[in-house]
């Protein structure tokens, strides 16, 4: 009996949810009484290093054709580990590549699935866990009633932390069953925190004007090492990309810190972002609906104040 | 080219969220529904988009009771051919994907489409289960899709970016923003979606593996501080102090 956690990488590095979902299936084995294992795939940065956060054992699948992501092969490889361990829960990170395995792991291992779970399982009666639900409305207990779980974890809901030494790695092979994708190139921008991992947010709507006012969000957001977003309108007119759009219809996120600039805050925006710890809002007007939702509020032209709050945000950083 | 369109419900975005029976229960009473907005916008227009260049037949399949034709008849005016209900309530997101891959076994769906997840439970599971149960291969969070009949290819969104992939022959895909635009049904749609054929079909036995056992509503906000304008310091000392997130 044991834990199973697949720690996805991006170009060898583990992914923050990665680590996460690490020390989150360490306390599902304390819990259980058995035993973490991670699972990697592909070319990865000291895999042993995932012991520090709880994996008693690391298994590296570190042959160079799976260094890509390739749905058809990484879940018939999870699947076969999953077996031979006898994995009783399967983690994920809820991330591109854990959404895209999830409901197949489930259907492969026979197991029910929970996906974006955010809290650690309630096992006095079988095994239940919670999510968000109706964009962050309400928050539902799923119970699990198959033998054998996956979960996938949301970012942000358990902190990941130190408890051990470095893991003993296992170098893994696996039957591979060929696969109908070929991945032909990665887009992606260095250097900027995905928006799901982010943990300061600084995010404008229709009040900015038009998308040549921006450079008072990205000095505000440079400031902070914030990453940026965007209400749906902006995204939808082409003031912004569209993977910044952020709400119902757009990425959920959950931030330590989430600065509203310019945004009414609709009830379709604040479902994707009431899950933030702490709200800043600005906006001129006192009955915008997202006041209510804020832990700080100010009502002013946001052209005078946040350069104003960037100064003082600079002064802060100096000191 | 064959292209089946799974489509499913979801409360409109602005309904008021309750619960009954002791928060064991969604409290449906008031509740308008509407078409996961993933699966119209996205999912079923890039669908008929294809159907425009190459030719061939979309179906569009949803699994839930007669409540639901109103649904599924906008799916027909908005362009699809012809539509399928499985009837039955689904239990939980594999129930949901089983009858679809049942129906959809044997019958050459070049491409399945789904949404990349409904805005209510937010699962984005019935796709991969769909992939697993038909053995086909699952590109999860497309933005992107062309097809010329057997080849696939496609962006999908990734943390901090995009992949592109191709994929030949039969695929399932999960559609997210990016992938088309809006399309809002005319008056002809409308009135031919009334002579397109809907089939209702008996669902087939299925296991329940999950369940939802209770809601609750989430903490109450403690109520906004406001701060003045012209004391930017002040705010940034509370960020830093109070809320301890700087
Ligand atoms: C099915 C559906 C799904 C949707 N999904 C989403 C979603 O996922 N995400 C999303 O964001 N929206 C979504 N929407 C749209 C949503 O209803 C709102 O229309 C949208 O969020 C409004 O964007 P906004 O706040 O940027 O613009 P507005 O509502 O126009 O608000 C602009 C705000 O800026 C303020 N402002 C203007 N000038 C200044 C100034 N100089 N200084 C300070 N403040 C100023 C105004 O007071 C106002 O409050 C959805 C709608 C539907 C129907």
């Amino acid at each position: 009996m044991s834990v199973l956690v697949v720690a996805d990488n991006s170009k060898g590095k583990f992914k923050k949810g990665a680590l996460e979902a690490v020390h989150y299936g360490h306390l599902v084995a304390q819990l259980l009484g058995s035993e973490c294992h991670a699972m990697v795939i592909g070319e990865a940065d000291q895999p042993a290093q995932l012991g520090k956060y709880g994996a008693a054992k690391v298994h590296h699948l570190s042959d160079a054709s799976y260094n890509h992501f390739d749905g058809q092969r990484y879940l018939a490889a999870i699947t076969e580990v999953a077996q031979q361990i006898g994995a009783t829960v399967v983690i994920l990170n809820h991330s591109s590549a854990g959404k895209s395995l999830l409901g197949g792991l489930g259907v492969k291992l026979k197991a029910g699935v929970v996906s974006g779970a955010n809290s650690l399982p309630d096992i006095t009666d079988g095994f239940s866990v919670t999510k968000n639900v109706f964009a962050g409305k309400a928050l539902a207990t799923i119970k699990v009633n198959s033998p054998i779980k996956v979960l996938s974890l949301m970012g942000n809901s358990i902190p990941p932390q130190e408890v051990g030494e470095e893991a003993a790695v296992e170098a893994l092979s696996v039957a591979d069953p060929g696969s109908s994708i070929t991945v032909k190139e990665q887009k992606t921008v260095d250097g900027v925190v995905p928006l799901p991992e982010a943990e300061l947010v600084v995010s404008a709507g229709r009040g900015m004007k038009g998308p040549e006012n921006w450079g008072l969000v990205d000095e505000l957001a440079d400031t902070l090492s914030a990453t940026t977003a965007c209400s749906r309108p902006v995204a939808d007119t082409g003031w912004r990309p569209h993977h910044e759009h952020v709400g119902q219809t757009g990425v959920a996120i959950r931030p330590n810190l989430y600065i509203a600039i310019g945004i009414s805050g609709a009830i379709q925006h604040l479902a994707g972002v009431n899950q933030s710890k702490t709200i800043v809002v600005i906006n001129k007007d006192p009955e915008a609906p997202f006041f209510k939702a804020a832990d700080y509020g100010v009502c002013a032209d946001l052209f005078d104040v946040v350069p104003k709050l960037t100064e003082s945000l600079k002064k802060f950083k100096a000191s | 080219m064959k292209i089946l369109v799974c489509i499913s419900k979801t409360p409109e975005t602005t309904s008021k969220i309750s619960f009954t029976d002791d928060n064991s229960e969604f409290n449906t009473e008031g509740i308008s529904y509407i078409m996961n907005p993933y699966d119209e916008w996205y999912a079923l227009v890039r669908a008929i988009e294809l159907k425009e260049q190459h030719g061939g037949t979309i179906t569009a399949i949803n699994v839930g009771g007669s409540s639901n034709d109103v649904i599924i008849r906008k799916a027909l005016a908005i362009g699809a051919d012809d539509a399928v209900r499985v009837d039955t309530d689904p239990s939980d997101a594999y129930d949901a994907a089983a009858q679809i891959a049942s129906y959809a076994q044997g019958k050459d769906f070049d491409l399945i489409l789904t949404g990349k997840e409904t805005i209510d439970y937010s699962g984005a599971e019935v796709g991969s289960m769909i992939a697993a149960e038909l053995n086909l291969p699952f590109i999860s969070l497309a933005s992107k899709l062309d097809h010329d009949g057997t080849t696939a290819v496609l962006e999908r969104d990734i943390e901090g970016g995009v992949e592109v992939i191709e994929v030949t022959g039969p695929l399932v895909v999960s559609a997210s923003k990016g992938m088309a635009e809006q399309r809002i049904p005319n008056m002809r749609g409308i009135m031919m979606a009334k002579r397109k054929p809907l089939e209702v079909i008996p669902a087939v036995e299925t296991e329940t593996l999950v369940s939802t056992v209770s809601y609750s509503l989430p903490d109450e906000k403690g109520g906004v501080q406001m701060i003045d304008p012209d004391n930017m310091d002040e705010l940034v000392r509370l960020l830093h102090e109070e809320a301890k997130v700087i």
